[in-house]
């Protein structure tokens, strides 16, 4: 057999025909959706008929304050919720690959939210967060400190249900960081031993060296935040009135009053958002990546 | 180690596991206390421990409840956790295998639409409009669909990467003994593939099982809740009853308990490996 005859027979083991599954599921119930997203957004649509009426749908979205503001707190609870974790989450699992003994049982506390239903979550935290009886104001007023209502303050509302999803993504960022470290060679530990204490450690070798999971911190979480719903939805629905409605959200809401129209133009809103932010930086995350 | 330097480090240790147990440990027990009370203590949302424990009986009443809709939400989410899990493993695996094993131009636009559909969120009207059309809009099968559409990227990056370390000298061996595409996938890719298949396996299925808003959009009406669904309808139904609001938290919370016991190496691997690769 020559070596030609030999290559064709093993490309003939991978037929592109094994894509087809795959494909068809993801092209009828992904592609097809969402490029159906883009002519839906300029109708006003009933499902059964649609109207083209130009860009009708986008000039509602910039001129209803209400809608304006659920894309601006989209912005602000991703990059709140993104910064966060970026910087609660390093420092912690810095201390969870020192020489900490309970290394494994902490990262399993700290994991475990992850697995929980968020529904579920935004329940518990919006019983622990009421205002005069909830635990949390319980141990504030006893430390003498102020009591706010998390999620009935308009102000505060949004602020309150970005927290809980930092306390809910702490666990996969730490994750991520520490695996992050543990493959950094240890020789740069050791100089580092030498040279200086822990913030030679941090500045010169974890910061440069993790910088890959940091990406991936990032680009997870800011992913995470622009598409949130679950966890604003369980605590606030939006509200009180639209203080801490997001994006996703008001696509909720006005697909539930059957502006389906409106809805699709939400979802192209953020459909672009997301894409303007998350694609060039994981262009800028790419070029940078380093290989140890 | 000196003295100092062992007192220091188990101080370290005592402080992380104080602070970690209190911001971690106790929203679950809280949930447990309050699932345990009854309804007018749990509607004082104190964290206290039950003056009578109810636990149980809780429990019972929301499994009992609405003419055992909880059995139903539970059956539904079996269904839709399982059949969708086989399929994303089973078309994931497919496409994955070729993807690396070829890695022409086709892969590499392949790779690109798999990561935009990790990124992009689901256009939710269109969606409906296209189930609708198939005529599978409301029913359990469509949300599977959807499901694994979404859940589809993840799983190929996981086992393309995977893909990597199985030899090519394998199948070439195999391809010599004249064995069809189907008996070299089957007999000798899928079996090496466990491992990262089983990290597929468990992620997505813990995903699946607690993802809300897909089954909120494409699978509304009583008929057809799963438990994520019934934490939701029950919040507006048990306004004034906490406690069975938190007994179905806790019911719904063991799956993913049990999945975490045994598979937790698992699971943060595939969290960690889908991710930075991805």
């Amino acid at each position: 057999m020559t070596s030609n005859m030999q290559s064709r027979a093993v490309l003939r083991t991978y037929p592109y025909w094994f894509y087809l599954p795959a494909a068809i599921v993801f092209g009828v119930f992904f592609l097809v959706p969402t490029g159906l997203s883009f002519y839906f957004s300029l109708t006003r649509w009933s499902l059964f008929d649609a109207t083209f009426i130009g860009f009708d749908n986008y000039i509602t979205f910039l001129e209803d304050p209400m809608l304006m503001s659920g894309l601006r707190n989209t912005v602000i609870y991703a990059v709140l919720t993104m910064g966060l974790k970026v910087i609660i989450a390093l420092p912690l699992a810095m201390l969870l690959t020192s020489i900490i003994r309970l290394k494994g049982l902490l990262r399993s506390i700290l994991f475990f939210p992850t697995l929980v239903s968020t529904i579920a979550i935004g329940i518990t935290f919006a019983a622990l967060m009421q205002p005069s009886a909830g635990l949390i104001n319980t141990v504030l007023g006893s430390l003498g400190l102020p009591q706010p209502d998390w999620l009935g303050n308009p102000r505060l509302a949004l602020y309150s249900v970005a927290l809980v999803d930092v306390w809910r993504g702490i666990g996969i960022a730490t994750v991520i960081f520490i695996a992050g470290i543990s493959s950094i060679p240890q020789d740069y530990f050791e100089v580092a031993r030498l040279e200086g204490g822990t913030w030679v450690k941090f500045r010169h070798v974890i910061l440069p060296l993790c910088r890959n999971a940091t990406f991936t911190v990032i680009l997870l979480a800011f992913i995470g935040g622009l598409r949130s719903f679950d966890l604003i939805w369980a605590m606030t629905r939006g509200g009180p009135g639209f203080a801490s409605d997001v994006l996703t959200s008001v696509i909720f809401k006005e697909y539930q009053a059957g502006f389906y129209g409106l809805s699709t133009a939400g979802n192209v809103v953020l459909f672009i958002l997301v894409t303007i932010i998350i694609y060039p930086l994981m262009r800028f995350f790419n070029r940078m990546e380093i290989e140890l | 180690m000196t003295v100092r330097k062992f007192i220091e480090s188990i101080w370290i240790d005592a402080a992380s596991l104080v602070i970690i147990s209190i911001l971690y440990i106790v929203p679950f027990v809280f949930i447990f206390l309050t699932a345990a009370k009854t309804p007018a203590e749990a509607a004082l949302f104190q964290f206290s421990w039950p003056s009578q424990f109810h636990l149980f009986s809780n429990i019972r009443e929301v499994m009992m409840f609405g003419d055992k809709r909880m059995l139903l939400a539970f059956w539904n989410s079996a269904l839709l956790t399982v059949g969708s899990v086989t399929l994303i493993v089973f078309f994931g695996a497919f496409g994955a295998f070729v993807m690396q094993r070829r890695g022409d131009r086709v892969a590499s636009v392949a790779s690109a639409i798999m990561l935009a559909g990790l990124i992009i969120p689901p256009a939710v009207v269109p969606t409906i409009f296209t189930l609708q059309w198939l005529g599978i809009y409301k029913t359990v099968f469509g949300l599977i669909m959807v499901e694994v559409a979404f859940q589809l990227p993840f799983a190929v990056i996981v086992l393309r990467a995977f893909m990597a370390s199985i030899p090519r000298e394998l199948d070439e061996a195999a391809i010599m003994d004249g064995a069809s595409p189907l008996r070299v996938f089957f007999t000798i890719i899928l079996p090496l593939l466990w491992p990262a298949i089983v990290t597929v396996i468990v992620v997505s299925a813990v995903f699946i099982y607690n993802d809300f808003t897909l089954p909120l959009y494409f699978l509304p009406g009583s008929q057809n809740v799963t438990v994520q669904l019934t934490l939701y309808s029950f919040m507006s139904q048990f306004s004034s009853k906490w406690n069975l609001l938190f007994a179905d938290v806790v019911i719904i919370t063991i799956p993913p308990l049990i999945m975490f016991m045994f598979f937790q190496r698992q699971i943060v691997a595939g969290m960690t490996t889908g991710a930075i690769k991805g």
